[in-house]
């Protein structure tokens, strides 16, 4: 299934290109430039989908089916196709989202005006049928918010890394997925370079953890980490997003290119490391369990680390599926206090809004903020704010009320309410705003992987 | 009676989050805090330091060879990024809640701090 035409090499450079899909658009610039400059096997994988983006592309297929794949696909691919596909780098990326036929579509578009004409890989088969009872997703629920519902808007699965080595196996320079597992995006350029058996959980494992260093961009470099005094990180507004070097043995090193910001050292790898992990040694994944409980992170030299001694272990059963499904709208809405005695009358202001829609709106639960004293911190039931509230004087404080419904009416009603603060409220209230959102919802469910299909095609190639 | 020491002072914090389920990695600034976070910093200590949030479950899984912990917290994001009222759906601002923790000075702490100022 992998061949041997890369069989002498020994180290795969693989760079990050966005970490989400409302990633920087000139930090891939650097990565590739710096890339160019290597020979052997390098990649360039973009992470673009979060838990309901694959929703909003479904809505969006439904609506024209020429689109449904990431709207970030032109702004973070246009500034670096050419200069990728010019030094031989190849694109792994999960555009694709709920179209990535269209996604390749698109790219084949974008890179025929840039005077070229390469290969796309199209992996499909991640989406699960449409037409299954929401009973049975329900019944394979990590939890219960499907239960008793009748309708969904999406369900994909995360599927692992070998249809994207079978892509790139076809020649594909530039390969477009849909959902998979985001640490796959590297797994499955390392899979094809250095024919690694699928049983062979070790350097699953390694590979697998080479992508989850990647996957998340700057987060690896300084990003989402700086603490002034405490960990400073130089250049942030330049940071520098992350290349892997990964050996056929699986040693992983992370850097980053040359003359760009941020840090890379065994604190920002192992935070990453740890990021959004649950138990340190059984990381589940659809091609590998990961323990990185006997990991080691060494720092080699200015912003080089080395990870070695990652295990691996049997992959699940089952595939990790989200299941996405429509949740009426969110309300937001605002107002400031400030100056003497503003907390007292932000606390007056919640009291009013609270009891005229305990009578106007008996059963819509409330939220209420107040930045400057508790909201992020805060808690919906309100007990972090009660208890700070009465003692805690604040110069400058935003009130913020929030409620979810499928009811808009109910809704404006209570943002109505947050309105009639400016005539009828506390002394000084300032700087409404309101919004209302509509909402998308997900769920997670284990399916059995006969539910999926994955499979590579080159796209315009009969099939 | 000496001051609490903040847990901000000995370790760094990131947040991660799946659906309504947090984590927490805490990574020590210097090998002499693993032993004293080990101490104070427990699973009960982190549970009753996010009461508010009624975790139904907290585990500290502890990992020596990283100098790190990871706490993770079951049903604290009110439902997770697609469904909670609050500002921060990802949890993302919560491990600075966890460096507010404050810490008995005892003599551990006080040893790790000393590393601490030393090293940096």
């Amino acid at each position: 299934m992998v061949g041997p035409a890369t069989a002498g090499t020994d180290v795969v450079r693989i760079g990050s290109g966005a970490g989400f899909a409302g990633d920087r658009t000139d930090a891939a610039g650097p990565v590739v430039a710096e890339l160019a400059r290597h020979d052997g096997p390098r990649f360039l994988i973009f992470e673009t989908l979060a838990e309901r983006t694959l929703a909003l592309c479904q809505l969006a297929r439904r609506a024209d089916p020429a689109k449904g794949y990431s709207p970030a696909l032109e702004k973070l691919l246009a500034p670096v196709l050419s200069d990728c596909l010019k030094a031989g780098i190849r694109i792994v990326g999960n555009f694709g989202a709920a179209n990535p036929q269209a996604a390749a579509a698109r790219i084949a578009d974008l890179a025929r005006a840039m005077g070229h004409a390469p290969r796309i890989g199209v992996v499909t088969g991640s989406d699960l049928d449409p037409a299954r009872p929401v009973a049975e997703y329900a019944a394979r629920e990590m939890g219960t918010l499907l239960a008793g519902r009748s309708e969904i808007v999406s369900a994909d699965a995360y599927i692992g890394a070998a249809a994207i080595a079978d892509a790139l196996e076809l020649g594909a320079d530039i390969v477009v997925t849909g959902r998979v597992a985001d640490p796959a995006l590297a797994l499955g350029p390392l899979l094809h370079v250095f024919g690694w058996s699928p049983q062979d959980w070790d350097r699953m494992a390694a590979g697998t953890l080479a992508g989850h260093l990647l996957e998340c961009g700057a987060q690896v470099c300084g990003g989402y980490f700086a603490d002034p005094g405490a960990k400073d990180v130089p250049g942030l507004a330049d940071v520098g997003f992350p290349i892997a070097e990964i050996g056929r043995d699986g040693t992983i090193t992370i850097t980053k290119p040359p003359g760009t910001g941020g840090r890379v050292d065994r604190f920002t790898v192992t935070e990453q490391m740890l990021y959004e992990i649950h138990d340190p040694a059984a990381y589940l994944t659809p091609d590998v369990v990961m323990d990185i409980t006997q990991a080691r992170v060494e720092e080699l030299g200015a912003d080089r680390v080395r990870i070695t001694g990652v295990k691996g272990k049997p992959r699940p059963e089952t595939l990790k599926a989200t299941v996405c499904f429509e949740a009426g709208y969110l309300a937001e809405g605002e107002i400031s206090y400030a100056g003497p005695n503003a907390a007292a009358r932000a606390r007056l202001a919640a009291q009013v809004v609270r009891e005229r829609l305990a009578r106007r709106a008996p059963g819509l639960g409330l939220r209420v903020d107040a930045i400057g004293i508790a909201s992020v911190f805060n808690d919906t039931a309100g007990a972090t704010l009660d208890g700070l509230f009465p003692a805690t004087e604040s110069a400058d404080v935003r009130l913020r009320f929030s409620a979810q419904s499928s009811d808009k009416a109910l809704l404006d009603l209570m943002l109505d309410e947050v309105e009639g603060l400016y005539c009828a409220g506390p002394a000084g209230g300032g700087g409404v705003r309101r919004h209302l959102t509509a909402r998308l919802a997900s769920a997670s469910c284990l399916v059995e992987r006969a539910w999926t299909a994955p499979r590579a095609t080159l796209f315009g190639a009969a099939s | 009676m000496t001051d609490p020491v903040l847990l901000h002072r000995l370790a760094f914090a990131r947040a991660g989050d799946k659906g309504n389920r947090l984590n927490l990695a805490l990574v020590c600034r210097v090998p002499e805090a693993f032993d004293a976070l080990a101490a104070q910093v427990t699973a009960e200590r982190v549970a009753a330091h996010f009461a508010a949030r009624h975790p139904s479950r907290v585990v500290r899984y502890d990992l020596p060879n990283l100098n790190a912990f990871n706490f993770v917290l079951d049903d604290v994001l009110d439902g997770g990024v697609n469904a909670s009222l609050g500002l921060d759906g990802h949890g993302k601002t919560l491990s600075f809640h966890l460096l507010a923790l404050p810490l008995d000075p005892d003599a551990a702490v006080r040893r790790a701090l000393l590393a601490v100022e030393t090293t940096i």
